[in-house]
């Protein structure tokens, strides 16, 4: 409403033109059809949402859906677990001898991951431990479906993050003539 | 059964002893406040509200989601009736009701056909203008007993937004009242029913073309008697959660909000009756025998046509200020109202 009554009748144009906005959207969505179906209501083909258990959208490769976890990548430094905000990750870990790697060489010590867990009730997918990782271990997947009915369920192990590597996409180039700064996972 | 035959039964209707045709009115006045509403939800609030957001809305309850609302019910029923430890028990327990009753008795005036009414009596729209208003004191009621800052804020908001609104309204009526020289609903009917355009008696005269003005005035006042967006700013969400509703819970919560839609369709049929022809259609005659049948369906299909308004510009504009919310009523709508009342009042005479 404007500050002089007079102008009153000035805003008139502009509320028509909202009610054409709305009014068109329902027109668009109801009858999306064209040429001789027009009048033919389909608002499932015209609507811009799908019907999600139905219909299931493709997440962008680069969703962040959930965290999945190489294994052999990992040294259990403790790094993600120490930047985690919501501290919903919990790793065990102890040191082993592995046999060298040339002939007659000592044995090397390696760090051996014995637990490595995420709540999912707990993290807020911020994803500092996926940037924080010096090994390349931790990777988003775009997978979305891992509601449980227990809250409980929502803890990952190790096992199960491992899982969801296979849901983890071909790393793709920032941009083009990026592939020098790709990012790479070494063989296990 | 025959159309005749439901003819001739309500032929029989005048010979039903008292508490028959009472009780067949009660549960006619239930159908006609409770489907409605459910109407008026399902059609306009889950359905065309999705369509103006490229959405389809509910869809997986009954086909096309179109037992949503008994999934709402049941949703509500289930909630836990919490009262506040510091409210006036027993008026937060009454506001509710108090606001439903209100609705029920705005029901009482409308005629949906030559036989087909509640009570036929002269003060008509004068009566349904007087008990519209009691629903103020439900929602004071309701702000007050709450005991808590948002209800009461929404519950003042309300009250000064419905007071300052009442009288729009009830100006924009005087002129239509002043056109069919009767304020008995039924008679306003069929004075536009046999009414004539310049000699033209082809569709009678609906009375949204002589008293457009009123019309209009009668519609924006109606939008703010609903608290209805652009008028909703008593349950403004994003600074009183919801206003004199915000302690509301479970079934308290569904009689508002049954309320709300029942009011708003009732509201709609009161305009559709004043300014549209009510029961008429053109074609027959206003005596016939067969709108007793008709004539509900054809009031409620017009109330579906002007409550559809009602959402639509719910959902298209945005919230007054409540500066500019009273300027409109009191500066804009109430000057022009009186000016229509005039106009029509001189017209009346000189014509």
């Amino acid at each position: 409403m404007a500050n002089e009554d007079g102008e009153a009748m000035a805003l008139v144009p502009g509320l028509v033109k909202g009610l054409a906005v709305t009014g068109s959207t329902v027109i668009r969505t109801v009858f999306p059809k064209r040429g001789i179906k027009t009048l033919v209501p389909a608002p499932s083909q015209g609507s811009a949402t799908v019907q999600y258990p139905h219909v299931k959208e493709a997440p962008p490769t680069r969703a962040r859906g959930v965290i999945a976890l190489h294994e052999g990548n990992c040294t259990a430094c403790m790094l993600c677990a120490r930047e985690c905000p919501d501290w919903c990750i919990y790793i065990e870990g102890h040191k082993e001898k592995a046999p060298p790697r040339r002939a007659g060489g000592k044995p090397r010590q390696v760090n051996k991951l014995d637990r490595f867990d995420i709540d999912y009730a707990l993290c807020m997918f911020c994803g500092i431990c996926v940037d924080v990782c010096p090994f390349e271990a931790l990777f988003w997947s775009p997978e979305y479906e891992f509601s449980e009915p227990r809250i409980a369920d929502l803890l990952h192990d190790k096992a199960r993050l491992a899982d969801w590597m296979e849901t983890v996409p071909e790393f793709e180039d920032y941009e083009a003539g990026s592939s020098a700064k790709k990012a790479k996972v070494p063989p296990t | 059964m025959t159309l005749s035959a439901m003819i001739s039964g309500i032929g029989v209707f005048s010979e039903l002893s008292y508490w028959q045709v009472t009780s067949i009115r009660v549960a006619a006045g239930l159908v006609a406040v409770l489907l409605v509403a459910g109407t008026l939800v399902y059609v306009h609030l889950f359905k065309i509200v999705s369509f103006m957001q490229s959405r389809l809305g509910p869809m997986e309850a009954g086909p096309y989601g179109s037992l949503q609302l008994l999934a709402e019910i049941g949703k509500f029923l289930q909630k836990e009736d919490i009262v506040p430890r510091r409210a006036d028990r027993f008026v937060f327990k009454a506001a509710p009701f108090v606001v439903l009753a209100s609705t029920f008795l705005l029901l009482v005036v409308l005629p949906g056909g030559p036989d087909a009414w509640f009570i036929s009596n002269d003060l008509g729209i004068y009566l349904a203008m007087a008990v519209g208003s009691v629903s103020v004191i439900g929602i004071l009621m309701a702000g007050w007993g709450s005991a808590s800052k948002y209800s009461l804020l929404g519950g003042l908001r309300a009250t000064g937004q419905l007071i300052a609104y009442e009288l729009p309204l009830l100006l924009a009526v005087v002129g239509v009242v002043i056109q069919a020289e009767s304020m008995n609903l039924q008679q306003i009917v069929l004075v536009q029913a046999n009414g004539e355009i310049f000699g033209w008696g082809a569709i009678g005269n609906p009375f949204i073309i002589t008293q457009f003005v009123g019309f209009l005035i009668f519609m924006v006042a109606m939008q703010a008697e609903l608290t209805q967006t652009p008028f909703d700013m008593p349950v403004a969400e994003s600074e009183l959660v919801t206003g004199y509703m915000t302690e509301y819970s479970g079934l308290r919560f569904l009689l508002f909000f049954i309320g709300e839609f029942a009011t708003a369709g009732v509201f709609s049929a009161i305009a559709a009756v004043l300014f549209l022809g009510g029961w008429y259609v053109p074609g027959l005659e206003p005596t016939d025998n067969l709108f007793n049948v008709i004539g509900p369906l054809v009031l409620i299909g017009k109330v579906v046509l002007l409550s559809f308004l009602i959402f639509w510009i719910r959902f298209t504009f945005p919230r007054f200020r409540e500066d500019q919310l009273q300027r409109l009523a009191w500066k804009f709508l109430v000057p022009l109202a009186l000016a229509n009342i005039v106009v029509t009042a001189v017209l009346k005479v000189v014509i």
